[in-house]
């Protein structure tokens, strides 16, 4: 965890007094991973797998909802079972808890959208060892009720969902010219008389999109976009 | 030059504090500096200002670059007229060719280059800065003839905006610009940076034409039917400018008698690449391995590489034992990658690249090494004192 987010608000309150479901703070949870505290961007966590899916949309797409069913549930149930957890032992029970449900989310994909489980091949499997869910199970989970979690976890899912699916979106439509596997950009036949759209003036896809190294430069770019246009994320020296 | 000068102080007039457009000012000041020495002075630290600065030291390396420019120039109608027709080719003709082919690459470059940094250096209140004089015209002059336009455009942006902007401008670069657009270019339009077509211009118009390099015939197993001489002289075909070691090497000789640029990278790296060869030769597996030592130091951008792109000052080591021990280590990985990679033919730009990454590591240990030895030496004097 970087220290910015310990510092953050969000951690210092732990109070158990009644509030309305959706209070300021509440809502707080759900934004502010979307931008001043993204777990990518900012906490540069879970960057191997926004490397490694971040091909196309659709696999994009489809972790982000992988990751915030296990970020979300594991949340809520290790908030249950906080208080019944002996801290030594705290690491592993997290552990059953996330791996159950990751199991189950592979299940899942393989049951009911089995060419994206293929495509995803063990990236699903390495949620489990995605920095942000046990980043999230610890700093907040653990001193959090469950309502709270829920919320914090759909949000830190959905600020990782949000930059992989820029990132995908960028990627499958320069590299491949295509979006959710529709060819937007035209069609690209053998010679420049077969192809259609921006193919016929000339145009060419951008192999080097495809590579993971234009992943981590396309996260690097957001990030100094980000850090541009909101200059409190910038370090002090 | 006074007319000259007072059109200038006129001209700078509205640029200038409080002024409508003082915001612009880097333009004209731009302009300012690159006819006149700036009149600021050092607000600390040695207040000796030298005449030759960035600018000056930019120009000569353009300067430097200009005869291998016109030679590639004159290159690139020689290799589509000569595959065309056959026999010998008037020089002229051959040159307002090669012009119309050369230099939009030239305009496209500069155009998109500057125009990025200008929006910088407005954005973040500083003058333009010269580097990209130099980058500006090494880019065309590693690119095949034959890639669009737009494809050099976009590696420029890329290599301006990612490779110097995003660490801060000229100067803090860990990268050389111009080989990170030709690097971007080769990854992400493979089909026109390499092959047998893109090395001739209009290559695809003419049947029949062999129009690949030297090392791509080696990779692909072909023979090589050009003499000794050809690779010298540069009657190759090769990226535009890179072909002629000759009028490369005239451009070392400038480079290194005005102190620009560091003779001990250009030897390290040719005594890197010749250990290297000598070694594959030794082993010769294939009919790259056994391509002699002495030509894999004139075929490809090799001597382009090492006498221009090697040398950066900003990109390359900085201490003198420094400088030796990256210049070996680039002629020895520039022959590495060609050799050991075939779908690689040209390894000096990755092995470059490469060293790029490793120069301040070899200078943190360059400096360490001669930290320890002075104490060393310290202790071993109070030793004998004592």
């Amino acid at each position: 965890m970087s220290k910015k987010a310990e510092k953050s608000p969000i951690f210092l309150f732990v109070s158990e007094e009644k509030e309305p479901l959706f209070s300021k703070q509440n809502r707080q949870l759900v934004s502010d991973p979307l931008n001043d505290n993204n777990p990518i961007t900012v906490q540069v966590l879970g960057i191997c797998s926004a490397l490694a899916i971040t091909v196309q949309l659709k696999p994009a797409v489809v972790m982000t909802l992988a990751v915030m069913a296990v970020l979300a549930f594991s949340n809520v149930i290790v908030s249950l079972i906080r208080n019944l957890i002996p801290s030594r032992i705290r690491i592993i029970v997290q552990l059953v808890v996330v791996a159950s449900l990751v199991i189950l989310v592979d299940q899942v994909l393989k049951a009911f959208a089995y060419d994206v489980s293929k495509q995803l091949s063990v990236f699903v499997g390495l949620i489990i060892t995605n920095c942000i869910v046990m980043g999230r199970l610890e700093a907040f989970a653990l001193g959090n009720g469950p309502w709270k979690s829920f919320l914090d976890g759909i949000g830190n899912a959905a600020g990782y969902g949000l930059i992989l699916i820029v990132v995908a979106f960028f990627r499958e439509l320069l590299g491949s010219g295509k979006l959710f596997g529709l060819e937007v950009l035209g069609h690209k036949g053998v010679t420049l008389a077969e192809s259609t759209g921006l193919y016929a003036l000339g145009y060419e896809n951008n192999g080097f999109m495809l590579f993971p190294p234009m992943a981590l430069l396309t996260v690097g770019i957001l990030i100094w976009i980000q850090r541009s246009r909101n200059r409190k994320l910038i370090e002090k020296e | 030059m006074k007319f000259l000068r007072n059109k200038i102080d006129q001209l700078k007039k509205p640029f200038g504090k409080g002024e409508k457009w003082e915001k612009f000012a880097p333009a004209i000041n731009a302009l300012d500096t690159f006819l006149y020495v700036p009149n600021h002075t050092t607000k600390k630290g040695a207040h000796i200002r030298d005449a030759v600065d960035l600018k000056r030291t930019m120009i000569t390396v353009v300067l430097a670059l200009v005869p291998a420019l016109i030679y590639g120039i004159y290159n690139t109608g020689y290799q589509y007229l000569h595959q065309l027709n056959g026999g010998d080719v008037a020089f002229m003709e051959a040159f307002t060719h090669g012009l119309w082919k050369v230099l939009p690459m030239i305009v496209v470059s500069y155009a998109v280059g500057l125009t990025i940094e200008f929006i910088f250096a407005v954005y973040r209140g500083h003058e333009v800065n010269e580097g990209f004089l130099v980058t500006g015209l090494l880019v065309p002059m590693i690119m095949p003839v034959d890639i669009p336009l737009w494809m050099i455009g976009v590696s420029v942006a890329f290599a301006v905006l990612i490779g110097k902007e995003a660490f801060g401008g000229t100067g803090m670069n860990i990268l050389n610009p111009a080989l990170l657009a030709r690097a971007f270019a080769f990854f992400a339009y493979p089909t026109y940076m390499s092959g047998n077509k893109v090395w001739v211009s209009e290559a695809t118009n003419v049947d029949a034409v062999s129009g690949e390099t030297i090392l791509g015939s080696l990779a692909a197993g072909h023979d090589v039917h050009f003499s000794m001489f050809d690779m010298f002289s540069g009657a190759i075909p090769g990226s535009v400018g890179e072909t002629s070691t000759l009028l490369i090497l005239v451009g070392a000789a400038m480079l290194i008698f005005t102190g620009v640029g560091s003779w001990r990278i250009m030897l390290g790296g040719i005594i890197g690449g010749s250990i290297m060869g000598l070694l594959f030769n030794a082993w010769s597996a294939n009919d790259l391995m056994s391509f002699p030592w002495y030509q894999h130091l004139l075929v490809g951008g090799f001597a382009f590489g090492i006498v221009f792109m090697a040398t950066d000052p900003v990109s390359a080591a900085q201490t003198t034992k420094g400088k030796w021990i990256y210049g070996i280590l680039v002629g020895f990985f520039c022959i590495m990658i060609r050799v050991f990679n075939p779908a690689y033919p040209e390894g000096v730009m990755l092995g470059i690249l490469l060293m790029n990454v490793f120069a301040p590591t070899i200078d943190h240990y360059v400096v360490e090494a001669n930290i320890k030895r002075r104490k060393k030496r310290l202790a071993a004097s109070k030793l004998k004192t004592a």
